[in-house]
């Protein structure tokens, strides 16, 4: 069912945790879809300097929390706002079709906490779109 | 395979037993007739077939021509609800089922809702129980049928199925069980109960797959199911699963013969189990009723954690136990019978399922309790919920 990789970031998943005064935390997903994810960032001089997760959820939700975090780490802020669901789910050599959805979702919570941060930085975010709560039903790969 | 294998998921299969095996080899080597052939190889297979009905029905306590033979225990209940809806339908077109039913009664009833049928799901209670007195109020001049499984395959309740088929019977309609998960864990008689549809299932009681039954009392009205030759009475046809038929008779009669010592076998393991958990793991609930369930079954919630990430992290420890059904496991939805018994969303996605068997030991018990600790934690670690839930405390 689930790829080596997706079971290596299930069972040793990196980068759990939460960091204290984070300077972006984001929050998606809701009970419904049953996959809840918090992501943890935090960044100096535009950099990704570290990235923790929380997530409620299948083994996916976890393997994709893990493998989002890892691809953003070290990044600037730019380069982790490109990172796209497609990404993840490369980087974890595929999930099921049922299991698309938590590709999105660390995409999501990734995005959510970017935005939070530059919230407080005082940027202006209105031209950001977050999903607020993903359905999970859309499981579409997005470019 | 060196690795160590801790099966606890009996709802969902059971292996076959040696004396089982023993029995169907035979009919799968040497005695290979066709039942309806007329030489000695087709004899034999024939009368091997009469003495598997006979046998079934003496299990249960009905005559052999009420024993009919099916491919699956979804295919007797698939057949149970359609037929008795066709062949009664110019007396009404209402039906009467449970909200926890399997998905093998839910969706052919679906199906004929689809047909023009009219559909009463009865709620159940916290625990997972039809109020009868439900059932006498939903029965109208129209209903044809009702359909109200026996022990429910996720959390193991045990319907007062006598008092139900008793108040359907009073109203001159047709009562149908799914039987599949009580047989072989009870002592089931159908003249005790008065049902007039009953389905069951071989795989479930340690005989093999691909095999089932359907007990249609006399005098039902029934439509057949499989049209072709004239297997069964005509009823359904298809050239009949000697082996299997053979095995799901050894199999019944030796579940019968051991039915008090292995239910007593079983509620030991469950009762261990049950009570280590909660002397061991926080915020975790037992779904079902404590003591009118099946005696195998063990359905908990853990609460903070989802349940699949459980199952993945028993299966590396080498223990196979299911979460809900798992038919359903592919859809994102939580079990509808756990959200049926008024389960909030995510205490029902962390649900866990253990289902002991014969060969189930203490050891296992204390095994999995220690598993279930050590991840059930990890879990939390990891989880969200758990995080808000602390620091609501703290504050």
């Amino acid at each position: 069912m689930y790829s080596e990789k997706v079971m290596d970031h299930f069972m040793n998943p990196r980068n759990v945790g939460e960091i204290e005064n984070a300077d972006g935390v984001g929050q998606v997903g809701n009970m419904k879809c049953g996959d809840i994810m918090k992501v943890y960032l935090k960044i100096e001089n535009n950099i990704i300097t570290d990235a923790k997760f929380k997530t409620f959820g299948c083994g996916a939700a976890v393997a994709t929390s893990s493998m989002a975090t890892e691809l953003i780490k070290g990044k600037t802020v730019e380069e982790a706002e490109k990172l796209t669901n497609k990404a993840v789910l490369e980087a974890l050599d595929g999930l099921p079709p049922a299991k698309i959805h938590c590709s999105v979702l660390a995409e999501e919570a990734i995005a959510a906490a970017i935005k939070d941060y530059k919230m407080k930085q005082g940027i202006d975010v209105s031209d950001m779109q977050t999903c607020q709560g993903c359905c999970g039903k859309c499981g579409e790969t997005r470019e | 395979m060196d690795r160590k294998l801790i099966y606890v998921d009996h709802a969902a299969t059971t292996y076959i037993k040696p004396e089982v095996l023993e029995a169907m080899k035979p009919y799968l080597t040497e005695l290979y007739g066709n039942p309806s052939s007329i030489y000695y190889l087709g004899r034999e297979s024939k009368k091997a077939i009469d003495e598997a009905r006979s046998q079934i029905a003496r299990c249960l306590g009905a005559q052999p021509q009420e024993i009919y033979f099916t491919g699956s225990g979804t295919e007797a209940d698939n057949w149970a609800i359609k037929g008795a809806a066709y062949a009664n339908r110019k007396k009404g077109r209402h039906i009467i089922t449970s909200a926890i039913e399997h998905h093998a009664v839910l969706e052919p009833v679906e199906f004929l809702r689809r047909e023009g049928f009219e559909v009463t799901y009865l709620p159940v209670d916290q625990n997972g129980f039809v109020n009868p007195a439900d059932l006498e109020k939903a029965i109208r001049p129209d209903t044809i049928l009702v359909s109200i499984m026996y022990a429910n395959n996720e959390i193991g309740t045990i319907q007062p199925i006598k008092e139900l088929a008793g108040i359907a019977k009073n109203k001159g309609v047709i009562f149908h069980t799914d039987a599949v998960q009580a047989m072989g864990n009870i002592r089931v008689n159908v003249m005790d109960l008065g049902v007039d549809l009953l389905s069951m299932s071989a795989h479930k009681f340690y005989g093999p797959k691909g095999v089932g039954c359907l007990y249609v009392r006399k005098g039902v009205q029934l439509e057949g199911f499989m049209h072709g030759g004239a297997q069964e009475r005509k009823k359904r046809a298809g050239t009949e699963n000697v082996s299997g038929i053979v095995g799901m008779a050894a199999a019944l009669k030796l579940a019968y013969e051991n039915i008090d010592r292995y239910n007593e076998h079983l509620r030991k393991l469950s009762s261990r189990l049950i009570d280590k958990v909660f002397e061991r793991i926080p915020h975790v609930r037992l779904n079902g009723d404590r003591h009118k369930r099946l005696p195998g079954n063990v359905n908990f919630s853990f609460e903070f954690i989802e349940g699949e990430s459980l199952l993945l992290m028993l299966d590396m420890k080498g223990v196979q136990a299911s979460s809900g059904s798992a038919c359903t496991s592919g859809s994102l939805d939580p079990s509808h019978v756990l959200l049926a018994i008024g389960l909030p969303h995510e205490i029902a996605h962390g649900s866990l399922r253990i289902t002991f068997g014969e060969k189930n030991t203490e050891e296992d018990v204390d095994y999995i309790v220690d598993c279930l600790e050590e991840i059930v934690a990890k879990l939390r670690q990891m989880s969200p919920l758990y995080e808000d839930f602390v620091k609501r405390n703290k504050g």
